[in-house]
């Protein structure tokens, strides 16, 4: 809902160079990391699911840097650094709220629920 | 499904007369009072033909600087209601001890709190001081607009659209009694199966988009905007710890959306997020509410801190003392306001380990806002103080708000906590806190900017007055609060057996009311200043002697702002420019490439409070008609092109004459 019509004048010399041949190897790239768990999920590959789970988890990690390198047009220092220093406040912020939450929340559970804990 | 489809049923879900709540003579009075004042306004507006510049010099706008004095108005309008429901749970609390159950029976005393809360946090605080950084942001770094002009105005007016759905409960249906953060499983659909927790949900979802689109534009504005020469350590303090507001609005509003959704989908689908059975886990929300509801303090009072800066470095007729420990210190309380949020909820039972860390970093943040009081501290230090109103409300601020850091450290003890958790002395802080300083420091900006945006001056006589009666109502409004909350009174308590308690509730009554008089005098300063305004009138754009780019503008400054983008070589650079003899251009003006107004913020924000009025009501036929009618629109607007125009050359040129005669006869 931004104001991208035809009149920014100055910004534009700014963007990043993108190239078809870039988002051709990002879908192909993305196709391949969603296909892989899909078939680990659907074909029953592993007897137990929590080893089905533990390989999924680095396909989604590299399918957010996927994402984030070819679609965004992400590096070190596109928009003057801002983006990297974006990112890495993102991901501080991401982990202090889900590690403390699960600090938090497994720490409650010891001491209000021992009865549920293994 | 069809055989018990039931046609009324299908329109106004469950919507009927006994929503309106003719039992309740205090509302409706109350409604009686707005529907006269309403229709007088309506009858007025139209009388005087001014619907059509409402519409397209004001609601339409998308000028950054109107858009923030609507922000304000709004702000300062929802204050009246806000207060209103303080002084009734005051007076309430004042007689309603023994036998004596006061006027307010429990289940209107508890909307009430919870109404006070929503409404003083989200629709007076957050369109404070958003109406603040609108205004100001754009004048500060020299620029012409906001980065998103067009989602500006959309942003302010889902804010109000939040507002308004908010309001509509008072007449129709109920609100929550829940308390201002409605925690499950009390917000829960078992516990409170009618409309007041869906209206608390709604219009805060609302208001968020607003909150988030504001969030997103201003960072924007600040990181690409900068007129050139304005390097990250040049830019006013204001603007700065704008920045980092806007850096913690974008990252933690979205956690308060989701949090606030999945309460949704435990009412409106039976999921299990958050209820007692089927492994939900109430505590999560309490954690999750509190990730957002940390840093949303903050957001509130770091754009303040930015303001007493700019207002002591102008008084004191100095340079803010310790301008790059302000900055860090501002930096470092963004970071370590993600680290705290379990000082909330200590007694909710988690280990000491994790209280001691929490109590820590909540300990540690003082250190930084310790840092900012001596920073102000040093700047008036020798500096040729001027006691205007603006500086009195800094004055005050100082010396309140160490008063309730100090409180509030207290409380991050967490052996302390269990025995003040929830207590008045809880309450007694966080209003020592936020009025004190939110609230002081966003009277003060408006003092302080207030010529720059009328072009006159507030009244000195009925400013100073306010001030008093805000200050000292304080202190007699909530010190009571304090004693009271060490002797182990509890909040949100309607009735009372221990008549010894009762000469406190009075005396803190006794401070609403001077609170009230400060209320009633900052507006009559408002209707005073404005006949006066021949008289208070600021012809040279620089009333105090300021420091910041925007004093370099005309009070009111033109649409464009500045005719030609000023050049930055320093900090404080207008008075780097007045010191080394700066002369406006008087020539050369090319034509102006500004932004057009539109009318699809305001519809969009209309037909969004239909469609929570309609999901509120569990209206499903026309909540579905209104939420595609929405996105409709929005598709709709973006085949809109016309929205840029050109301020010609000799329009530009003509205004500027203008100033220059005015500035000559100065």
């Amino acid at each position: 809902m931004s104001e991208h019509t035809h009149d920014h004048d100055h910004h534009e010399a700014e963007g990043p160079h993108v190239s078809l041949k870039e988002y051709v190897i990002g879908f192909v790239l993305a196709v391949i990391l969603t296909v892989i768990p899909f078939w680990l999920v659907m074909g029953n590959v592993f007897e137990s699911s929590t080893t089905t789970a533990l390989l999924i988890l680095p396909f989604m990690v590299v399918q957010i840097v996927v994402h984030m390198v070819f679609f965004l047009h992400m590096n070190f220092h596109s928009e003057g650094g801002w983006n990297m220093l974006a990112l890495i406040f993102t991901l501080v912020l991401v982990f202090i709220t889900l590690a403390g939450s699960l600090w938090v929340m497994i720490s409650l559970n010891n001491n209000m629920m021992p009865g549920m804990m293994g | 499904m069809f055989e018990n489809l039931d046609l009324t049923k299908l329109i106004f879900g469950r919507l009927t007369w006994d929503a309106i709540p003719f039992h309740d003579p205090i509302i409706l009075a109350t409604f009686a009072v707005v529907a006269v004042g309403g229709v007088a306004m309506l009858v007025a507006l139209t009388r005087y033909k001014l619907w059509g510049y409402l519409w397209t010099e004001w609601f339409t706008s998308i000028d950054h600087k109107k858009i923030g004095i609507m922000y304000i108005i709004l702000g300062l309008v929802m204050l009246l209601r806000g207060f209103a429901d303080a002084i009734m749970m005051r007076l309430q609390q004042a007689f309603a001890f023994g036998d004596n159950m006061g006027y307010l029976p429990p289940d209107h005393y508890d909307q009430i709190f919870t109404a006070h809360g929503v409404i003083m946090i989200f629709f007076v605080a957050m369109p404070l001081v958003t109406g603040i950084m609108n205004y100001l942001i754009p004048l500060q770094i020299g620029t012409r607009d906001v980065a998103f002009p067009f989602l500006n105005n959309f942003s302010f007016w889902m804010t109000a659209g939040g507002a308004a759905l908010m309001m509509v409960s008072l007449f129709v249906g109920e609100f929550a009694k829940t308390g201002w953060l409605a925690y499950p499983p009390l917000s829960g659909i078992l516990q409170s199966p009618g409309v007041g927790v869906d209206y608390y949900i709604w219009s805060l979802q609302i208001a968020g988009v607003g909150t988030l689109l504001s969030g997103i534009n201003l960072l924007v504005t600040i990181v690409k905007m900068r007129a050139p020469g304005m390097s990250l350590m040049k830019m006013p303090v204001f603007t700065w710890t704008s920045l980092c507001t806007n850096v913690l609005i974008v990252a933690a509003f979205p956690v308060l959306t989701a949090v606030l959704g999945m309460l949704t989908l435990d009412r409106y689908l039976g999921t299990a997020f958050f209820t007692n059975d089927m492994g939900g886990n109430a505590m999560m929300y309490v954690n999750l509410i509190w990730i957002w509801g940390h840093p949303e303090v903050y957001i509130l009072i770091l754009p303040v801190f930015g303001i007493f800066s700019e207002i002591v470095a102008t008084y004191s007729r100095k340079p803010l003392f310790g301008y790059t420990s302000m900055v860090y210190a501002t930096v470092v309380i963004t970071v370590l306001s993600y680290l705290v949020w379990l000082h909330h909820f200590f007694t909710m039972g988690s280990g000491a380990s994790v209280n001691s860390f929490f109590g820590i970093t909540t300990m540690i943040i003082s250190i930084p806002t310790g840092a900012k009081i001596f920073n102000w501290l040093f700047t008036m230090f020798r500096g040729r103080i001027k006691f205007d109103v603006p500086m009195l409300w800094t004055l005050g601020f100082m010396v309140t708000f160490v008063i309730g850091g100090m409180t509030g450290v207290l409380l991050a003890v967490p052996p302390v906590d269990f025995v003040l958790h929830n207590s008045l002395f809880l309450i007694a802080h966080f209003h020592n806190v936020i009025i004190g300083g939110v609230l002081f420091g966003l009277f003060a900006g408006i003092t302080y900017w207030f010529p720059k945006a009328t072009g006159y001056k507030l009244d000195e006589f009925w400013g100073k007055l306010s001030f008093w009666f805000w200050l000292i109502g304080f202190y007699f409004a909530f010190m009571p609060l304090y004693v009271l909350g060490l002797m182990g009174v509890t909040r949100r308590v309607s009735h009372f057996e221990d008549q010894s308690l009762q000469i406190w509730f009075q005396i803190a009554a006794f401070g609403a009311v001077l609170i009230a008089v400060g209320i009633a005098a900052f507006l009559i300063q408002l209707i005073v200043s404005f006949r006066r305004r021949e008289a208070l009138a600021d012809e040279t754009g620089d009333p105090w002697d300021g420091r910041t780019l925007e004093w370099s503008t005309s009070s009111p400054p033109p649409p464009y702002n500045f005719a030609f983008t000023p050049r930055v070589h320093d900090l404080d650079a207008w008075w780097q420019m007045k010191q080394h003899g700066f002369k406006r251009p008087e020539s050369g003006f090319i034509p102006i490439h500004m932004p057009k107004g539109t009318w699809a913020g305001i519809v969009l924000s209309a037909i969004s409070v239909a469609c929570g009025f309609a999901l509120i009501w569990h209206m499903w036929l026309a909540a579905a008609v209104t939420f595609v009618a929405l996105i409709g629109t929005a598709i709709y607007h973006t085949f809109n092109y016309d929205r840029d125009y050109y301020i010609p050359a000799e329009e530009v040129e003509r205004i500027e004459a203008e100033r220059t005669k005015v500035l000559a006869n100065v």
